[in-house]
């Protein structure tokens, strides 16, 4: 379980969002809404100990899960709005160098989102879409319970937004946690909404 | 010596940065093999400018590999981790459950493998190029194998420093410089007493010495900057 209370954030000089408090179950999905700029990315930044947060507390079955940003990373898939693909390599290698994955499951995780067929093409042939399947690939490959996704289904195509809602689905029958920011409406049902700003 | 499965893990870990790193390294070789260029030729300009004159070529071989080395060694850091910044591989590889420090560790163990190991490699035949004294020859390479190692620890903590600053690959010379130059005064001391018949023994253990105190500040340094230029 994720609760948040009092969270407070500053995306360089300005304050981008303060007394912010939620809390998700697991198997929960909370998805953040707001205008551009309301700090819909930051707060996924902060939730993943990348961002600084600047007042509140994070909890993680009510221990402090920023106290150990090392440990919390054990905890966390965090899909940025950059897809951290590498152009020259291989879509199979993209998935394969990322450290921290467990062993033997690449071409599955490859398979999740039908990037099967590319697998041996340079990431720097993909397109704007296919990079973002490959991005998504990556949590099929962590075993982490918390998922952090920055507008997830941009530029993606209809099937593959119907696969990675297969994806989201069985994350949350596992018990998985997602926190996403999108102003597209995710493929799944019984979504909570947060509003930003 | 049994270890934890948790030591093991983390050793895993920054075992498949340091791969990735060379993986991606060797991909684009243009990169690597520009540092190597420019050692070879910005030394062999000298003896083109100064003339060729064995003697005085050889009393500043050491200079002259020393600070081509130095600059060579500059060349690919702000993309050491400015490329990984930029695409957002860097928050993946902060959120990959190593330590900061220990990713800035292997970032700089891989600049050192692609950057260090081939600088080190053309060092022998541009001193022999340079006329330098036979004798010189050991101490010039022993003290490059601990100085590269040297540079590759400073300058990756210098390139973590600037990462996100505008205008950092100018910033990063500036940086780098003054903590390079007591790198330079032993390395160059070393093979200048070898050449002039003395030990280089305490040149090399002062060097030595500041690689013993680099190896574990300077990955702080960077982990720590590196956590600060993704907030």
């Amino acid at each position: 379980m994720l609760r948040a209370e009092g969270l407070a954030a500053f995306r360089g000089e300005r304050l981008v969002f303060r007394d912010l408090g939620f809390s998700v179950a697991a198997g929960g999905v909370l998805v953040l809404a707001g205008p551009n700029g309301s700090g819909k990315s930051t707060l996924l930044r902060v939730l993943a100990g990348l961002g600084r947060l600047a007042a509140g507390r994070l909890l993680w079955h009510d221990t402090d899960a920023l106290d150990d940003l090392t440990g919390h990373a054990h905890r966390v898939g965090y899909v940025g709005h950059l897809d951290a693909v590498k152009p020259g390599l291989t879509v199979e290698e993209n998935l394969r160098l990322t450290p921290g994955r467990p062993k033997g499951e690449v071409s599955r995780a490859l398979g999740v989102l039908g990037l099967g067929e590319l697998a041996d093409l340079p990431a720097r042939m993909l397109s704007a879409g296919q990079k973002r399947r490959l991005a998504l690939s990556r949590l099929a490959l962590s075993p982490a319970p918390l998922w952090l996704l920055d507008e997830p289904t941009l530029g993606l195509d209809i099937q593959a937004i119907a696969r990675f809602g297969d994806m989201l689905s069985a994350h949350r029958a596992a018990g998985g946690i997602v926190v996403a920011a999108t102003h597209i409406p995710l493929p799944v049902s019984d979504v909570a909404e947060l509003r930003l700003g | 010596m049994s270890r934890s499965p948790e030591d093991r893990s983390l050793a895993g870990l920054a075992l498949a940065v340091l791969l990735r790193e060379v993986t991606l390294s060797l991909r684009h070789g243009a990169d690597s093999l520009a540092a190597l260029l420019f050692f070879v030729l910005a030394a062999s300009l000298f003896p083109l400018a100064i003339g060729p004159s064995p003697e005085t070529l050889g009393r500043i071989a050491p200079g002259v590999i020393w600070v081509c080395a130095l600059l060579a060694a500059l060349l690919p850091l702000d993309r050491l981790f400015g490329a990984d910044f930029e695409d957002g591989s860097l928050d993946q590889l902060l959120l990959s459950g190593l330590p900061s420090g220990a990713i800035a560790a292997a970032k700089a163990l891989a600049h050192w493998v692609v950057t260090g190991v081939p600088l080190l490699l053309a060092a022998g035949p541009l001193a022999v190029m340079l006329h330098l004294p036979e004798d010189a020859i050991p101490a010039l390479l022993a003290g490059l194998l601990l100085g590269t190692l040297l540079l590759s620890l400073l300058g990756s903590t210098a390139a973590a420093i600037v990462l996100g600053a505008r205008r950092g690959g100018v910033l990063l010379p500036l940086l780098v410089f003054p903590l390079a130059v007591p790198v330079l005064i032993f390395g160059v001391g070393a093979a200048d007493a070898a050449s002039g018949g003395l030990s280089p023994r305490p040149h090399l253990l002062l060097l030595g010495a500041m690689l013993a105190a680099a190896l574990p500040l300077c990955p702080l340094a960077a982990g720590a900057a590196l956590r600060s230029a993704v907030e």
